[in-house]
């Protein structure tokens, strides 16, 4: 072996395997997305008699405007700006929700001298084992008969109480130096006080954390809007794309290239909100210390 | 300004553990008052009764005029520094220093004025805009402390404030915080396990020991006359020397040596007491150690060694040479104290 005069970087096996892998994953993750894209481009009975393929059509245009400004339902108005508009209070009120709520019973179980705190505190954490899932019927009972059906409460409000949100919540308040607490006593500032001038500002990162999670669970939600909005323009994106390819209509084809290019575009906002406070949450991360 | 008047004050904790015991003594307006003692002995818990941290279990405390045993510690009109500054991470200095005021409704110009006046007697005008992770830990503890000024309370409240210092600046804020109290004339309650910062800082030092209060008084008595075995040994860096004596038909029986003393005779075995310096070399005196080790200090020098079987330091000037080995000496029989060895208290001559 000759030694060389310059030094090289050498290839190290487990930087291939790395990459090989993060690749891989990359591929799994994005293959099916550029596939629902090629389909969205193609005539809807292409893709019947092809499938996917390597053919970019010329429908691209056509699909998205169908997509976003064409009713579907009988009404009318269920067009995917409606829906996409219905998505975003459904994510947005959720995950909100879920933090004020959260915060809140997490601030009472962690700094006040409840007689039950503890317990209070592991009741809701069994909750966790009582998903919508099981409770759905009673559920669906109580919104129903205080008349909440096809509203944006009974959308939102049934799904925000949330043993997560409250057993992060808790352990970031636990984790709060006790001489702030203390010192803001003397500060004057009451219970209220203390909760939004420090507590809230403190919490900015674990704040922005339980939003990018809850926004993307709500987004997801797919049962309880089912179950609740009968009315076609309270619908959302994700019940919304299954109805479309759901219609056959006589001789017609479901509109496979609406519904695909409907996906995608449904994809984006949880996309968009995990870049957003990603970048926030690291900010807070390396501004703060307690 | 006001006066602080503890009347049998007690902690018990609903465990049964009793924090401090029944406790009465008086703080005068503008003193600087040192509650000094080893950890779990009680003394933050004392500052935390008269903060109103910490409920108060038995007992009448008194701040001013006014019995605040059931009132919050918003409105007792005290400002409290904290071992770890407890400022408010997301804020700048200058909403840190101000918060206190702005919960009272105090007018905005009045607060911005007083900050800033605040920042100017603290060096801080510079900083007023940065958030506290930007700042050095002297300058986290100034704005903690600008935060108690900028209040005017009646009464400072420090709680180990200089402990995570390094030794440079803490003697350094030692001044600076002596120096400001004097300056606004405010009573203070100082806690600190430091006896040197006891010493220097304090009008007058409270010893506490296991909940008890072992003795008050100025650091020149704390220092020269201890009410106790604990205080001799904890106040003073190297602390007092503390030997055991027995009684003889003459007087007292120190190693070979008769001390020529008449204490009165109450059959207690006791215990006699030296500070280190007071300790004279001397190449005809009666007693003699055997020194083990000679610390080098630069303005003087630590003799450590033994006195028939019990240790002794002795302190000697610079420009005294010393070698190991065995060392002769005389005890001015004025300056030394002596204790009940069963009780440790001072036994009076």
């Amino acid at each position: 072996m000759t030694a060389t005069l310059k030094p090289r970087k050498r290839l190290r096996l487990s930087t291939v395997m790395d990459h090989i892998v993060l690749t891989l994953g990359a591929l799994f993750m994005l293959v099916p997305m550029l596939m629902v894209l090629q389909l969205s481009t193609v005539p809807d009975a292409e893709i019947i008699q092809r499938g996917p393929s390597l053919h970019i059509g010329d429908q691209l245009d056509d699909n998205f405007v169908k997509a976003m400004f064409e009713a579907s339902g009988f009404s009318g108005k269920n067009t995917g700006v409606s829906m996409l508009m219905n998505s975003f209070i459904l994510g947005i009120g959720f995950a909100v929700g879920k933090i004020i709520l959260g915060m809140m019973a997490a601030y009472a179980i962690v700094y006040f001298r409840l007689r039950f705190a503890t317990l209070a505190f592991w009741a809701i954490f069994t909750t966790l084992l009582l998903p919508l899932e099981v409770r759905i019927l009673p559920s669906y009972e109580i919104v129903q008969s205080l008349g909440m059906l096809n509203t944006y409460q009974g959308l939102i409000i049934p799904l925000i109480a949330s043993a997560t949100a409250t057993f992060f919540f808790r352990q970031f308040f636990m984790s709060v130096p006790e001489e702030l607490v203390e010192a803001a006593r003397i500060d004057g500032a009451g219970p209220v006080k203390f909760f939004i001038d420090i507590l809230v500002p403190l919490s900015r990162t674990m704040i922005a954390a339980m939003f990018i999670i809850m926004f993307v669970y709500g987004w997801n939600q797919y049962l309880w809007p089912t179950m609740i909005t009968t009315e076609e323009d309270m619908y959302t994106l994700v019940r919304g794309i299954k109805q479309i390819i759901q219609v056959f209509e006589g001789t017609n084809l479901p509109e496979y290239g609406r519904g695909n290019l409907l996906a995608l575009i449904a994809v984006i906002p949880p996309v968009l909100i995990v870049v957003f406070f990603q970048s926030w949450f690291v900010k807070g991360l390396t501004e703060s210390d307690k | 300004m006001a006066v602080v008047h503890f009347d049998a004050v007690q902690k018990v904790y609903p465990n049964g553990f009793e924090a401090v015991k029944p406790a009465s003594f008086y703080i005068e307006d503008g003193e600087f008052v040192v509650l000094v003692g080893p950890s779990g002995c009680g003394k933050s818990t004392m500052l935390r009764m008269i903060a109103g941290l910490e409920e108060i279990s038995n007992g009448v405390l008194q701040i001013g005029d006014r019995v605040v045993n059931d009132i919050d510690p918003a409105d007792r009109d005290i400002a409290m520094v904290f071992q770890n500054y407890a400022l408010y991470p997301h804020m700048s200095v200058r909403n840190n220093i101000g918060y206190g005021l702005k919960n009272r409704a105090v007018p905005r110009d009045v607060i911005a004025a007083k900050v800033d006046e605040a920042a100017k007697m603290l060096n801080l005008s510079d900083y007023l805009d940065r958030k506290p992770s930007q700042l050095s830990g002297g300058q986290r503890q100034r704005v903690a402390m600008g935060r108690a000024i900028v209040r005017d309370p009646a009464l400072f409240l420090f709680d180990e404030p200089l402990s995570n210092l390094d030794a440079k600046l803490r003697n350094q804020m030692r001044i600076e915080i002596k120096a400001l109290q004097r300056r606004l004339g405010v009573t203070s309650v100082y806690v600190t396990h430091d006896q040197v910062e006891a010493m220097t800082m304090a009008d007058r030092i409270i010893v506490m020991n296991g909940g008890v209060i072992e003795q008050i008084g100025t650091p020149s008595e704390i220092y020269q006359s201890p009410a106790s075995t604990f205080v001799a040994s904890f106040m003073g860096a190297p602390p007092m020397n503390l030997l055991e004596v027995t009684r003889a038909d003459t007087g007292l029986r120190l190693a070979d040596q008769i001390l020529p003393l008449d204490l009165p005779d109450t059959g207690a075995e006791l215990i006699l007491g030296i500070r280190p310096e007071d300790i004279i070399p001397d190449p005809n005196g009666p007693f003699s150690i055997m020194v083990d080790i000679v610390e080098e200090l630069g303005a003087h020098r630590l003799l450590h060694g033994r006195l028939g079987d019990q240790s002794v330091t002795v302190h000697v000037p610079k420009d005294y040479t010393v070698a190991e080995g065995v060392l002769r000496f005389a005890m001015p029989i004025e300056v030394l104290s002596f204790f009940d060895a069963a009780s440790g208290q001072r036994v009076s001559r």
